[in-house]
């Protein structure tokens, strides 16, 4: 019943473009949208990021995680296989994990010690039979009816990603081969886990999926490498989608053109921006060690739905989007390393961290630009944000940073996953 | 291990005093001047604390980097117009083998422009003093946040 009345959520709104050039406000501020995506889309046919194998390397590891705002254990069992449930008891609904990660043989429900293995069958139920007869479950109780639910998990070089959905395709399809490429590229040997950083935004968690598919307000609101001279929007760089246009690579890479060469403030117009080039006392924070064998010194892969990688020049990290309603996420960014880093490297990688995630130098920003935009959009619900850089029509590679394609790409896979009708032509 | 006298005992609670007034009076430049010139400071939550986990929220290692991260906050950083109002507890001090160190836990309470206050963060200072020409500073502040899942952002330090 809930379905039928959140799916007529949908039709408050109206797409007028069918390259998803507008997008009303309400579809951020609508908790019957929220709803309705929980079930389309995060329990829809997309693989979700959920951990590292090498946060979970020995069996019986787990760690708690969130799919959209269903809670999720991950682990790995006896045989080193990996699995993923609802940490939901099948008995009356209770929260069955309650450490946030740990190492357990079988994980227990403290409020009547149901108890499921690693895969997330039900192997244990006090009182199943009562005492001496009396009380207890039914005889034709069937334990095996009574799993966790189950994700289908699969593995590409130790990132984990779960379905709910049957119709999933294979994972490597899903991203597709620059998106696969990605994964590959970022995960290519032993992680060291270097630590978590957590966020909570109070805004729609699309305008932070927006955010990472807009190119365009690097170089206009993280002024941090503009005002030490560092980088520009003027500088090399780009964004890949993949077929859909549901992933997106932000890249940018050393050295190539330059905006305008003479004054490379004049491209900022009259913002008074982007004409500094201000030393800091320390630049070391800045160094980028070459370690990838392409020239990309920025790389962020924003993964449908709810993840993304990050290559901000040697500070890595996998970023996870929790929702928790249509007004607030959370952003759970583990850091990582390689085992074989040196002392030194590990140092500067840590350092480097100081750009990245809430507090960071070129980052801090995205936090106050998302609840900016969500405080302003609570009326209105039919007007619209307009998604005009880089042109309209139909998506693409984009070969500079002054585009937000990306993002049509994004609202137009959501829109076929929502059921969202849009407009007739692409204007 | 040495005593604590009446005097040292003033000195380092008043140091906390002074150290939360400055970062609320939005005088950050003269904060950093708490701090010796190689000293390290970082914001670390509980979590990656207690797991032994290395990363940060923040970390400057030396007195340059506060500096840089001061001027990038005044000229290049966009963040939530606030108010800070630090609430410092009284200070556990140690002084062991000529190092005096202390743990004060503290609240963190931000205000909006229209006088909307919520609780932004709490958790502990762990702080090695240096004494120069018969002044205190900083060598070494850790802050462990409890409030690991940072509310919208952390711009203006803890």
């Amino acid at each position: 019943m809930s379905a039928t009345l959140n799916a007529e959520a949908i039709d408050r709104y109206r797409f007028p473009a069918a390259d998803c050039s507008r997008i009303p406000y309400g579809m951020y501020r609508d908790p019957d949208i929220y709803a309705l995506e929980q079930e389309r889309i995060f329990r829809g046919p997309i693989w979700n990021f959920l951990a590292l194998e090498d946060e979970i390397p020995n069996p019986g590891d787990f760690r708690l995680v969130e799919v959209g705002d269903t809670p999720v254990i991950v682990d790995r069992a006896r045989d080193g296989s990996l699995h993923a449930m609802v940490n939901r008891c099948s008995h009356r609904g209770s929260i069955v994990q309650r450490a946030t990660h740990g190492n357990a043989k079988t994980h227990v429900c403290c409020y009547h010690q149901w108890s499921f293995d690693l895969t997330g069958n039900l192997v244990g139920v006090p009182f199943q039979k009562g005492v001496k007869g009396v009380g207890g479950l039914p005889a034709d109780f069937d334990k095996s009816c009574h799993a966790l639910r189950k994700l289908r998990v699969e593995s590409l070089n130790g990132a984990i990603f779960g379905t709910f959905s049957d119709d999933t395709p294979p994972l490597r399809e899903y991203l597709g081969p620059v998106f696969t490429h990605q994964v590959e590229r970022l995960f290519n040997r032993k992680l060291r886990i270097l630590g978590y950083q957590r966020q909570r935004i109070f805004g729609n968690w699309k305008l932070y999926t927006d955010n990472l598919r807009d190119p365009n307000h690097g170089g206009l609101l993280h002024m941090f490498q503009i005002t030490f001279g560092i980088a520009r929007l003027n500088a090399t760089g780009g964004a890949k989608l993949d077929a859909d246009g549901k992933h997106n690579l932000s890249w940018a890479a050393q050295g190539g053109r330059a905006g305008n060469a003479e004054d490379p403030g004049k491209d900022y117009g009259d913002t008074g921006r982007g004409d500094m080039n201000i030393k800091l006392r320390d630049p070391s924070l800045l160094r980028y060690h070459k370690e990838f064998p392409d020239d990309l010194t920025l790389a962020v892969t924003s993964l449908f739905a709810n993840a993304a990688l990050q290559q901000i020049g040697n500070t890595l990290a996998v970023r996870q989007i929790r929702t928790r309603s249509a007004d607030e996420f959370e952003i759970v960014s583990t850091f990582f390393g390689y085992e074989d880093d040196d002392e030194a490297m590990q140092r500067h990688r840590l350092r480097k961290a100081n750009l990245a995630g809430p507090a960071g130098l070129v980052s801090m920003e995205d936090g106050e630009a998302v609840e900016l935009v969500h405080r302003a959009i609570v009326r209105d619900g039919q007007d619209h944000s307009v998604v005009e850089f880089g042109g309209r029509g139909p998506v693409r590679d984009q070969e500079n940073l002054i585009s937000d394609v990306p993002m049509r790409g994004f609202w137009m896979y959501y829109c076929k996953l929502m059921g969202i009708p849009t407009g007739e032509t692409a204007s | 291990m040495s005593t604590i006298t009446p005097e040292l005992y003033v000195r380092v609670q008043s140091f906390f005093e002074e150290y939360g007034r400055l970062l609320d009076e939005d005088r950050l430049e003269t904060w950093v001047e708490l701090f010796t010139e190689d000293a390290r400071y970082e914001i670390v939550s509980r979590e990656n604390h207690e797991q032994g986990l290395p990363l940060s929220l923040m970390l400057c290692d030396s007195r340059d980097m506060l500096h840089d991260r001061i001027y990038s906050l005044r000229e290049a950083n966009i963040y939530n117009i606030h108010t800070d109002c630090h609430v410092i507890g009284t200070a556990r001090i140690l002084h062991e083998n000529g190092v005096l160190s202390a743990v004060a836990p503290y609240s963190l309470f931000q205000s909006t422009q229209e006088g909307e206050t919520r609780l932004f963060s709490v958790g502990r200072y762990h702080l090695t003093f240096a004494e120069t020409g018969g002044r205190l500073s900083i060598s070494r502040l850790r802050v462990v946040t409890d409030t690991g899942a940072i509310l919208t952002l952390l711009a203006t330090p803890i």
